[in-house]
């Protein structure tokens, strides 16, 4: 391999032996990321994988690019400054609901709202798995695990209404084994600034299935994969989403022949954050799981405010430390000193 | 301080110890605008020459109530005609702008000073805030001082009448006018002081002449009225220096001169990672105005933030800095340690303030020796080297650049409160008299099939620094144990073993790379030896010095490097039959030495927000000798 070679996804893997659980969905988000880097044309040695800690943070270990395993939840501020002292970088944050939403969430909602330029990609499986199966800020009312065995009773945050409200400009969904996987993380790649990507990920062990009702092959329809320009339809083109304009809130709308139009389904436009905030938030059962870019408005990035802003300042300058040390007022012993 | 003491031999030293120094205290209320009196009072102090230290002293709270004595702001600078190293241990004038002033202040006053009160402020609203029962001035309970009384107020007042401003903005003048009075009595000069008032109120000129004509009426009060005979005007000989050009500097200056100046040496980019706390905001406020230096600052959303983005900067191959004081440092302490696992480069620059927890924010204490040798999980070896002064904090900035970047490894760099916001003169040092370190990144990628090990290691045991983007050089690094010759996760008990040794015996040998302890002021051996660091070290030396002129056998080590410590150091405190550590804490550096060298250092210690006084220290070594 040299400078030049075009690349593979095993370019992108490298020896060390995978260790996650048989089964987790970890692979398939694993796989999916070395597939679409060769196919975008990043090279490893610009692309930087930092992550925090939890299973999924183990991710930069498995990846043949530059790695920085980091410690719980902080991953977006190592990422900041690699980022700030080498913007050239591309820079993925490899990040759990845990990690990202529970001792993270700070940093999560600041990376956000600075736009740093990052994929945040955060593996949401709903538990703990790493500490064996403790419920996570994700987890739903009634989780029972070894710290809930009578059900958990706070309820869950949504990543991606947590991640609308810290002002993201890229929100997207994926499924750790859909096949839609890789076109979700090549329009998160090519987004300036952060881009927020939830990947729904069975956890085989701790929270089987937890996702099935939509991710199983049997209730696919459930599904509703957003694309720009395109109607809001699932479950085969039959039921869409439309706006119920005196709730101002969404509904399902049956299409009859496909005519979504006299149904009033809505057009997706990733650069509507109100409708953003509603596709986002629509509880699963009465709605189907918004899935793909859900909103995308892309604006300038943190660190080419902060290039901006110190070559401004340091215009004109010259960085002379002589002048620097005998700055402000200042003055001159002339005599020798004197015996007293 | 300092700047002048090693041109004195000892002998001259204790001819005359405290010779034609002058202690001086500004008190008022937090709005009276004290430590700017008390700024440009030192800086006119350094302008004619004498040798100086100061000490700010104010409260936690921006704006406390008015008249309360919580409310106090003072400023205390010592100033003289010979070497100066502490602010003085009690004033001989206090300038008391109102009754809480007075009252929290007057006790510390030798006895005979001079009292200068603004008695305009003196009525029963502001006496019973203070907790006064009688007017102080009227009723003869200052009668062991020397008092002089005037309406600052009415006499500001009148001074500004011309300039049309309200009665409030007239009021803000008092400082000036005091100012004045005090210009005058010390024979100083108000032209920079007009200067500086130019141009700080360049956009509102009316404000500035407002508060020049206050500063020429208090002088001219001094010259006129009949004050002579109780204050008769001093005149204080510049103070011995060697020639060259000086400016006055504060700690936090000087540390942000230093880091810039150790990047500079270094051939790096700077990133500095800062959340804001007291008393180190102010290297993040300085920095951020260097960009031509290549600094990035980084204003982060919490103390863990700040760190790890220091960390990150410098495995993209900037050198990371990051600062805060206590509470913040213990929020960082996790990603101390992981800039320890992955041996990244890092300085961190602890500001030391009163503690636990909150403490005191505002005041000064040494009390995080442990937190920094000591204070991570793992055995987890950090260098830590200490400042002993503003001046001295430049240097230590380098020379934390240097280790970092020489050993691949976090630095810690304490300093305090004292220092942060103390004031003293400084020698422009010549930048062509430091050496480069410059640093060369690893970028011989192996030839294919071949691997290679980011744990390798050079003559110091340092690891190669390689930065993300460099071609055939891929790797992952991270908080979990590394194999010593591939650099994979690695469980095994030995290797374990091996790196955790690795790790110690690295941060063991910076030694080699640091000066052998010398004797600051005396012999290397004898009765007793008195032990410091940090900002003690001005009141330690004095002590040293006066108890050396009246015969008595001491002598003054002070460490820079607290870990590790000078190779030779067991040795030379074993020279002495007895060693006492005096420290702003319970004992900490005390029980470094008694762990390192099995010797019986005795505690000093002082935790009351407040520097030494030289007299205390001078007792303890009386103490000790006995």
């Amino acid at each position: 391999m040299n400078e030049m070679t075009k690349l593979t996804a095993k370019d992108f893997a490298t020896d060390q032996e995978v260790r996650w659980c048989p089964g987790c969905g970890d692979y398939a988000v694993l796989k999916a990321v070395q597939r679409t880097l060769p196919e975008i044309g990043v090279r490893p040695e610009n692309t930087v994988f930092v992550s925090g800690i939890g299973c999924s943070s183990r991710f930069p270990y498995y990846m043949e690019t530059y790695g920085f395993h980091t410690i719980h939840g902080r991953a977006p501020t190592f990422a900041t400054g690699i980022k700030l002292a080498n913007p050239d970088l591309s820079v993925w944050i490899i990040t759990g609901d845990g990690d990202a939403l529970s001792i993270g969430g700070n940093h999560t909602m600041h990376v956000l709202r600075r736009n740093l330029d990052t994929q945040i990609l955060l593996f949401n499986n709903e538990i703990y798995g790493l500490t064996k199966g403790q419920y996570s800020p994700t987890s739903r009312v009634g989780t029972r695990s070894p710290s809930t065995p009578f059900g958990s009773v706070d309820r869950p945050a949504s990543p991606c209404a947590f991640a609308l409200g810290s002002g993201a400009r890229f929100i997207a969904r994926g499924i750790d084994v859909h096949k839609n996987l890789p076109d979700v993380l090549k329009a998160a790649h090519a987004h300036k600034g952060a881009a927020f990507v939830e990947i729904y990920q069975n956890c085989i062990v701790y929270n089987d299935d937890v996702f099935a009702p939509f991710t199983a092959k049997e209730n696919a329809g459930n599904q509703l994969w957003l694309k720009a320009g395109e109607p809001m339809l699932f479950q085969g083109g039959t039921r869409g989403i439309a706006l119920d304009r005196a709730a101002l809130a969404l509904k399902v709308v049956d299409v009859v022949d496909g005519d979504w139009q006299s149904a009033g389904v809505l057009v997706h436009d990733p650069r509507n954050r109100s409708v953003a905030h509603m596709l986002v938030e629509m509880p699963f059962g009465a709605f189907p799981t918004a899935l793909g870019v859900i909103y995308e408005d892309p604006a300038p990035t943190f660190e080419s405010a902060v290039v901006e802003q110190n070559a401004a300042a340091a215009k004109g300058k010259t960085p002379d430390l002589q002048a620097l040390v005998s700055k402000g007022q200042s003055w001159e012993v002339t005599k020798e000193p004197h015996v007293i | 301080m300092a700047t002048a003491t090693h041109l004195l031999t000892p002998e001259e030293a204790n001819a005359n110890p405290v010779a034609e120094a002058v202690v001086v205290r500004f008190a008022g209320d937090s709005g009276d605008g004290m430590q700017l009196t008390g700024g440009q009072f030192t800086l006119s102090t350094a302008l004619a020459g004498n040798d100086l230290a100061t000490f700010p002293d104010f409260p936690a709270e921006i704006r406390a109530p008015q008249g309360t004595t919580f409310g106090v702001s003072a400023f205390q600078i010592n100033f003289g005609s010979t070497a100066i190293e502490t602010a003085g241990d009690a004033p001989d004038v206090l300038v008391a702008m109102n009754p809480a002033a007075l009252k929290v202040n007057v006790a510390d006053l030798k006895p005979g000073g001079l009292i200068i009160a603004d008695e305009g402020e003196f009525g029963v609203r502001n006496l019973a805030k203070a907790g006064y029962e009688a007017n102080p001035l009227e009723d003869g309970s200052l009668a062991k001082w020397q008092l002089i009384k005037f309406n600052i107020s009415q006499l500001t007042l009148d001074a500004v009448k011309p300039f049309g401003l309200g009665n409030k903005e007239a009021l803000r003048c008092k400082n000036m006018w005091t100012l004045g009075l005090a210009l005058w009595m010390f024979d100083r000069e108000r032209a920079p002081i007009e200067q500086w008032l130019r141009t700080k109120f360049a956009k509102a000129p009316e404000l500035a002449e407002a508060n020049i004509a206050a500063l020429n009426a208090g002088h001219a009060y001094g010259e006129t009225a009949e004050l002579g005979a109780q204050i008769p005007q001093q005149h204080i000989d510049p103070a011995p220096a060697e020639p060259g050009l000086y400016r006055t500097v504060n700690g936090a200056e000087a540390i942000s001169m230093g880091l810039v100046a150790g990047a500079q040496l270094a051939g790096l980019k700077m990133f500095f990672g800062g959340y804001p706390i007291t008393p180190a905001s102010a290297i993040l406020h300085h920095l951020s105005r260097l960009k031509e230096f290549g600094v990035t600052t980084f204003q982060a959303e919490d103390e863990i933030a700040a760190i790890g983005s220091a960390i990150g900067a410098s495995y993209a191959g900037s050198l990371g800095v990051t600062s805060s004081s206590g509470p913040g440092i213990a929020l960082k302490a996790e990603a101390m340690g992981l800039a320890i696992m992955t041996e990244l480069p890092l300085v961190i620059v602890n500001s030391q303030r009163g503690g636990p927890s909150t403490g005191l924010p505002t005041k000064t204490e040494q009390s995080d020796l442990y937190q920094a040798v000591y204070g991570r999980n793992g055995d987890a070896p950090m260098p830590v080297i200490a400042a002993r002064s503003p001046a001295d904090a430049f240097d230590c900035a380098i020379e934390a650049c240097r280790i970092a970047v020489q050993y691949m490894t976090p630095v810690m760099l304490l300093t305090d409160g004292y220092i942060a916001n103390a004031a003293e003169p400084w020698k422009v040092p010549d930048m062509a008299g430091y050496a480069p370190f410059e640093v060369a990144f690893f970028e011989d990628a192996p030839t294919e099939g071949e691997g290679f090990n980011p744990y390798s290691r050079d003559d110091r045991l340092a690891r190669p620094w390689i930065r993300p983007g460099t071609w055939g050089l891929t790797h992952r690094i991270g908080g979990i144990e590394k194999n010593k010759d591939t650099g994979h996760i690695e469980y095994a008990p030995a290797n374990h073993q091996a790196m955790t040794d690795i790790r110690h015996q690295k941060v063991l040998g910076v030694a080699d790379s640091i000066p052998e302890q010398d004797v600051t002021l005396g012999e290397a051996g004898g009765k007793l030896v008195v032990v410091g660091w940090g900002s003690t070290f001005g009141p330690i030396h004095q002590a040293v010095r006066r108890a050396r002129a009246r015969g008595l056998d001491v002598s003054h080590v002070h460490l820079r490097h607290i870990w590790p410590l000078p190779r030779n150091l067991g040795a030379l405190l074993r020279g002495y039959e007895r060693i006492i550590v005096p420290e702003m804490n319970n004992g900490q550096l005390k029980t470094v030495l008694r762990d390192q060298y099995l010797v019986d250092a005795r505690p000093v210690n002082k935790v009351s927000g407040q520097p030494f006084k030289i007299a205390e220290i001078e007792a303890a070594i009386q103490e000790a000798l006995q």
